[in-house]
């Protein structure tokens, strides 16, 4: 995880671009070029450690799938080599075990690269300030992944968690953060939430940024399942 | 009955019978009381030994009658360790009986005979005994437990690992109270000298070839997923790639055939992942992702769905879950202003929910317009008579969302 840098709202954020596809690279940068400042693309794990700490950028929009370990190998090194930037995966791939794994790893967020423009620079945005990012289809994930009770065995999906326990703080959602990634999966925006449960738009992020840490450090056989999956289809 | 048993051959009858039912056998043949045989045969043998050569030679002639063969000759009772040990102590007897007489040959040959003895009933015992190893107890097979099946299963290889263990050590007994062990060492040292040496000449080739067949096998079903993937690859991707070549002047036919493939390709990716049963019904979220695939095709806006808890198969109320939810897509595409319409669906211990959402410009349930008919008939309407319910929630700027609950059975 990066050293959290506060970050400064007021000037664009400075943008690399790490993909293995230069047409899509080319497409992005294209996209974002009125809304951020590009200043760098790598297209392998390679080019991509170097140019994190070369450039120093504040956000890095990380492909999950490359070769020679893809997304999840540039977050280690990165984080290895003590980098402050922060992390938005964006892939193809929205199977679990592909995001599980690089969130895990440290993104602070994940996009499908099906994601409209405004969308992506608004994701960059928000994880350039320091929220987390959630895609319907991750909230989805998550809510899965927490579903049933804490603890080892896998229970079949859907189970409601029960009311949190207290030396289980990380492996259980709390009812709040349950009905806002709810909403996150029903495709509402952070304003469009904090509207619909009469809390603060900041109020939301706290609780997705919550989650986002439970995500990262849970111990939940379901989460740990997907890491390991992953590194083995590596 | 009198009738039968004088016509019925002579027969021994071991399951009557207190020895080898030679007597009972007699007796049935002619009618006597068996304890008078019995007692006959008692008397021959004081009298001048020949009771009991008599006694054995009817035992060896006489056949066995048919209907005590088998497991039922076994039926004793008896452990298989009890036979072995009472049949080893029997011929102990014997041998010390043939000993006090003057009958006598090497004391080297007791031990192992005795040893032979014991072990052999042992084993005898054990493989004619079949599966009833123990008594009134059901065949081994049709253990319904476990647990006792296994025990039971590792007594038996126990007891017939003790019967060869006695059976070898025999032999070996003998030759050591012989002499000839030592000889029978040298030989046996030889032999594992030579093996030894075998083993470290042909391991390597031996470990090759095991090593060269696993590499095979490995390849031969790396190439069978591969052929496989390519035939998908072909019947699927490739077809969609050249029909959008053709259609290259019509963007959103393009987009909506890439979308179909995409989708059609991650459910394959998806089921190649978790090794799914395509023949098992398709679950609510399959379903909604088939449902929203064909809307989408149908009138060129992408429809999302996001899928939680997936449950067991549909049955028929899911089924009308779904058909609600279909139209409810249906309408968020047509009034949703063009943007991508949001499916998601939960299924918890109590209800399945299942939320469309569209970012139209909202519209209140309570004067629905002529042309929304469709809302009340098919989905509140088809959402009611399955038991559950359907809500319209449209807020101004929060576009409109649909949402179906249907109360699952039993909660």
């Amino acid at each position: 995880m990066s050293a959290a840098d506060p970050a400064d709202p007021g000037a664009a954020p400075r943008v690399i671009l790490v993909d293995d596809h230069r047409l899509f690279r080319s497409g992005v940068r294209a996209e974002l070029r009125e809304l951020v400042d590009v200043v760098g693309e790598a297209e392998t794990v390679d080019e991509a450690v170097a140019l994190i700490a070369e450039a120093r950028p504040d956000v890095v929009l990380l492909d999950v799938h490359m070769p020679d370990g893809g997304g999840v190998e540039v977050l280690r090194r990165a984080a290895d080599a003590g980098t402050s930037a922060r992390f938005l995966a964006l892939s193809v791939s929205d199977a679990a075990e592909d995001v599980i794994a690089v969130i895990r790893a440290g993104a602070r967020g994940y996009v499908t690269k099906s994601i409209s423009p405004a969308e992506l620079a608004d994701a960059v945005m928000r994880v350039h300030e320091g929220d987390a990012v959630f895609s319907p289809r991750l909230a989805g994930f998550v809510l899965d992944a927490f579903a049933g009770p804490a603890g080892g065995a896998t229970r079949p999906a859907g189970r409601a968690a029960p009311a949190a326990r207290a030396d289980a703080d990380l492996d259980t959602l709390t009812p709040r953060e349950r009905e806002v990634l709810q909403l996150l999966a029903r495709g509402y925006l952070y304003k469009e939430i904090a509207l619909r449960l009469s809390i603060s738009a900041k109020t939301v992020e706290a609780h997705v940024s919550a989650v986002l840490r439970k995500l990262q450090l849970s111990n939940r056989h379901e989460l740990s399942r997907w890491a390991v999956e992953r590194r083995l289809v590596e | 009955m009198a009738t039968t048993t004088a016509a019925a051959p002579l027969r021994r009858d071991p399951a009557r019978g207190k020895l080898g039912g030679v007597a009972a056998g007699m007796a049935d043949r002619t009618g006597l009381d068996p304890w008078a045989v019995r007692a006959g045969f008692v008397i021959a043998a004081i009298a001048g030994g020949w009771g009991i050569a008599l006694y054995l030679l009817l035992w060896a002639v006489i056949p066995e009658s048919e209907e005590s063969t088998g497991a039922r000759r076994f039926a004793t009772g008896r452990s298989a360790v009890e036979v072995g040990l009472g049949s080893a102590l029997l011929l102990l007897a014997a041998l010390l009986a043939a000993r006090k007489a003057g009958v006598w040959w090497s004391d080297a040959a007791v031990w192992p005979l005795i040893l032979i003895a014991g072990g052999g009933a042992l084993l005898w015992r054990q493989s004619l005994a079949g599966t009833a190893d123990e008594p009134g107890a059901p065949p081994l097979a049709d253990e319904p437990d476990p647990a006792v099946r296994a025990r039971r299963r590792a007594a038996v290889v126990s007891r017939t690992g003790l019967g060869v263990a006695l059976v070898i050590a025999s032999p070996l007994v003998f030759l050591a109270l012989t002499g000839a062990l030592t000889a029978a060492r040298d030989v046996a040292l030889a032999a594992i000298a030579v093996a030894v040496a075998l083993a470290v000449i042909f391991a390597p080739f031996v470990t090759r070839l095991v090593r060269s067949l696993a590499d095979e096998r490995a390849s031969r079903i790396r190439e069978q997923e591969r052929a496989e993937m390519a035939a998908h690859l072909h019947d699927s991707v490739l077809q969609t790639l050249a029909l959008m070549q053709q259609r290259a002047d019509n963007p959103r036919q393009v987009a909506t055939l890439a979308r179909r493939q995409e989708r059609e390709l991650r459910a394959w990716l998806d089921g190649q992942r978790r090794g799914t049963d395509v023949a098992a019904p398709p679950t609510l979220g399959a379903a909604l992702e088939a449902v929203a695939s064909e809307v989408e095709a149908d009138h060129g806006v992408p429809v999302e769905v996001v899928a939680v808890g997936e449950g067991a198969g549909l049955d028929e109320h899911g089924e009308a879950l779904v058909a609600a939810a279909r139209e409810a897509m249906v309408n968020a595409v047509k009034h949703g202003g063009g943007e991508a319409v949001r499916v998601y669906a939960e299924v918890t211990p109590e209800a399945v929910q299942v939320f469309v959402r569209d970012r139209g410009p909202g519209f209140d349930p309570a004067c629905v317009p002529g042309d929304r008919r469709g809302v009340r008939e098919s989905i509140v309407g088809r959402m009611a008579r399955h038991g559950g319910r359907a809500t319209v929630h449209a807020t101004p700027g929060l576009g409109t969302e649909i949402e179906l609950v249907l109360p699952r059975e039993g909660a």
